[in-house]
């Protein structure tokens, strides 16, 4: 392991702790039900840019595997009364199944076919899920929460440490992607992929094996919403939101390298947080189309960008 | 937090206009109901597509805030006939060189952040129009709120009927400025000389800048008539049924059906589509109920793309 890799988990350990020292300390319940979902955009955000920042496939889809985590864990808690562990692990699965289909898209479309097809597919799923009474249909569901594990002593904190521990997992997947030969393959392929194809970078293998990782992080993401919310109804679970929001934090943090969405997350969805509490729903929308142009536009690389060049107009300057 | 909006929009293909409630058994009236309602539907739908044919098809920009420019059309048309009694149509009209102004700029904007500096364009510039229709979305709910809006105009709410059938005016207006918009927009397209350079600029860019023409001011007019067409489609919009401010994400699945099954830039493939995509709908919606509505141009949308990416009438082979 290299100076880097030790400072990586050295920071993820901290984080951890602190995350868990959060839940121990502070009584008031605010931060956690603010911290929980940008915790999850995080985990959203790293896992579309497995697909879209390394691969360059533009996922709309992230609201069908956001959802279809949602109703994982809905359909378990209700048939079997399944615990928190089991409901993630299940929408980890279905996701992964998910992204396979996925990836079987991205043998007959890319470019904006392939984003297009992504939307289509979350309404075709959303429709599906309306229309099945078990799991409420359109009305939506009620959920009970069950009582909470030791050492929390609250059910929002205990979520907000599973997905805290979610985040970790996420970034350390998605790091190592980064750095290791899939990386430098889907890169490759994003550059150029019948170039990439004809040198032996075996692009649909890795094209797959993206789909499904972020698949399954992006589904498991979704699973504590159903018991954040002790609620779910379809097109609120599926809503385009997800999907353009996660799209805005990732291109806004920058997609070239891991810590671009985490800090597009963190930075966007703080902003969504306090917009939506201190002035209204809407308005959040609206700086987040904001946002989401003029990032693209002024700043094509995002933050990471932006601070890429800054180091190198310095290490230049002093050359 | 749509499906109570698109309710009206749903309506117009099974429940509310031709047969009253859910799910029917299956007769040959009714499949007749279907399709004739099914066709006029599709001639509107094919409408509010010819723009998206013109700027996705023809010019390749990704433009997923086609159906945005489309609602906030609709709701120009609401203003005018709410507050100064336009008759719906006259207003689509008159907004009509507004929004050729419009796409104008659009374009201009879209032409200089992304075509001109070449890399990532199509992710980027998806990524812009979402940004954009989010904008369009949110200005509307600011500005009229979330609730729906329809206009008032002499033909709206009155029936045709012919033995059982009952043929809404509405449709049947939406039927003969659509097929008018589509016959006017192909004559464009195949008669006229800038017709003619927007179809050569889809084919070969770079011949006509030998030849001396200037390509991007050719796409710029073009995304200007794209834009211009949607202030009738807006009318359109409203006339057939309520509209509400995020009616749009519904007809991102429509638009895009209608304009990939055509084939890209396909005007009379456009009109094929859109009416293979109207009857699909009504018939379905007669046979499951107006609960299955959405999955079914998304559906459609979906099924081409895997199948035949190049559409009925595809240019590119």
């Amino acid at each position: 392991m290299n100076r880097n890799g030790i400072f990586f988990w050295i920071g993820t350990a901290l984080f951890l702790g602190a995350a868990l020292l959060m839940t121990q300390v502070i009584g008031n319940q605010y931060p956690f039900f603010a911290g929980y979902v940008i915790l999850q955009f995080m985990v959203l955000a790293v896992a579309w840019s497995i697909l879209g920042g390394y691969a360059g496939y533009v996922n709309f889809g992230t609201s069908a595997f956001f959802g279809m985590g949602v109703y994982t864990a809905v359909f378990l808690f209700k048939s079997f009364g399944a615990p928190l562990a089991a409901q993630i692990a299940a929408a980890a699965a279905v996701g992964a199944v998910m992204g396979f289909a996925l990836g079987l898209l991205t043998l007959r479309m890319q470019g904006i076919f392939f984003s297009i097809a992504t939307i289509a597919l979350t309404i075709v799923i959303e429709t599906s899920i309306t229309n099945w009474r078990y799991v409420g249909g359109a009305a939506g569901i009620q959920l009970q929460r069950p009582l909470v594990t030791e050492p929390f002593n609250n059910y929002v904190q205990m979520l907000f440490f599973v997905q805290a521990l979610l985040v970790v997992l996420a970034v350390a997947i998605s790091r190592y992607i980064q750095n290791s030969w899939m990386g430098r393959g889907l890169q490759a392929l994003k550059d150029d992929e019948l170039a990439a194809e004809c040198t032996g970078v075996p692009t649909l293998r890795l094209k797959l094996m993206a789909c499904v990782i972020s698949g399954a992080l992006m589904c498991a993401a979704g699973a504590p919403a159903a018991m954040y919310l002790q609620y779910a109804d379809p097109s609120s679970a599926f809503n385009l939101n997800y999907s353009v929001s996660v799209l805005a934090m990732s291109l806004i943090g920058g997609t070239a390298h891991w810590a671009g969405p985490v800090v597009g997350a963190i930075l966007l969805g703080t902003t969504q947080q306090l917009l939506t509490v201190t002035i209204s729903s809407e308005v959040n929308v609206l700086v987040l189309g904001m946002m989401l142009v003029v990032f693209v536009v002024a700043a094509p690389e995002g933050i990471i960008g932006l601070i890429r060049k800054v180091r190198r107009n310095r290490n230049g300057g002093e050359a | 937090m749509d499906a109570r909006h698109e309710a009206g929009h749903d309506e117009l293909n099974g429940g509310g206009i031709c047969f009253q409630g859910g799910p029917h058994l299956f007769s040959f009236d009714l499949l007749l109901d279907a399709v004739v309602i099914g066709v006029l539907l599709g001639c509107f739908y094919a409408a509010v597509s010819l723009g998206l044919s013109v700027s996705f098809g023809l010019l390749d920009v990704p433009h997923v805030a086609h159906p945005a420019f489309l609602v906030l059309a609709a709701y120009a048309v609401f203003f005018l006939n709410e507050y100064y009694g336009i008759d719906p149509l006259l207003a689509g009209l008159l907004i009509t060189p507004l929004f050729f102004l419009f796409g104008l700029a659009a374009y201009r904007l879209y032409y200089e952040t992304f075509e001109k500096r070449g890399t990532d364009a199509g992710v980027r510039g998806i990524a812009f129009f979402f940004g954009v229709a989010f904008i369009i979305e949110v200005l509307i709910i600011l500005q009229f709120g979330v609730d729906q809006r329809s206009v008032t105009a002499s033909y709206i709410g009155k029936a045709w009927r012919i033995g059982d059938m009952r043929i809404p005016f509405r449709l049947v207006v939406a039927f003969v400025v659509a097929a008018a918009l589509t016959i006017l927009l192909t004559l464009y397209l195949s008669r006229t000389f800038m017709g003619r350079a927007i179809r050569a600029v889809a084919q070969d860019q770079e011949a006509l800048r030998l030849m001396g023409a200037n390509p991007i001011r050719i796409k710029q007019w073009a995304f200007g008539i794209a834009t211009a067409v949607l202030g009738i489609a807006g009318a359109l919009l409203i006339i057939v049924a309520p509209v509400d401010p995020t009616l749009d994400r519904t007809y991102i699945g429509r638009t895009f059906c209608v304009v990939v099954m055509a084939g890209l830039g396909s005007m009379t493939g456009t009109l094929v589509a859109g009416i293979i995509l109207g009857v699909a709908e009504t018939i379905v919606l007669t046979l499951f109920g107006a609960s299955w509505a959405p999955a079914i141009s998304f559906g459609m949308l979906l099924g081409i793309l895997a199948v035949r990416p190049q559409g009925l009438f595809g240019r590119r082979s």
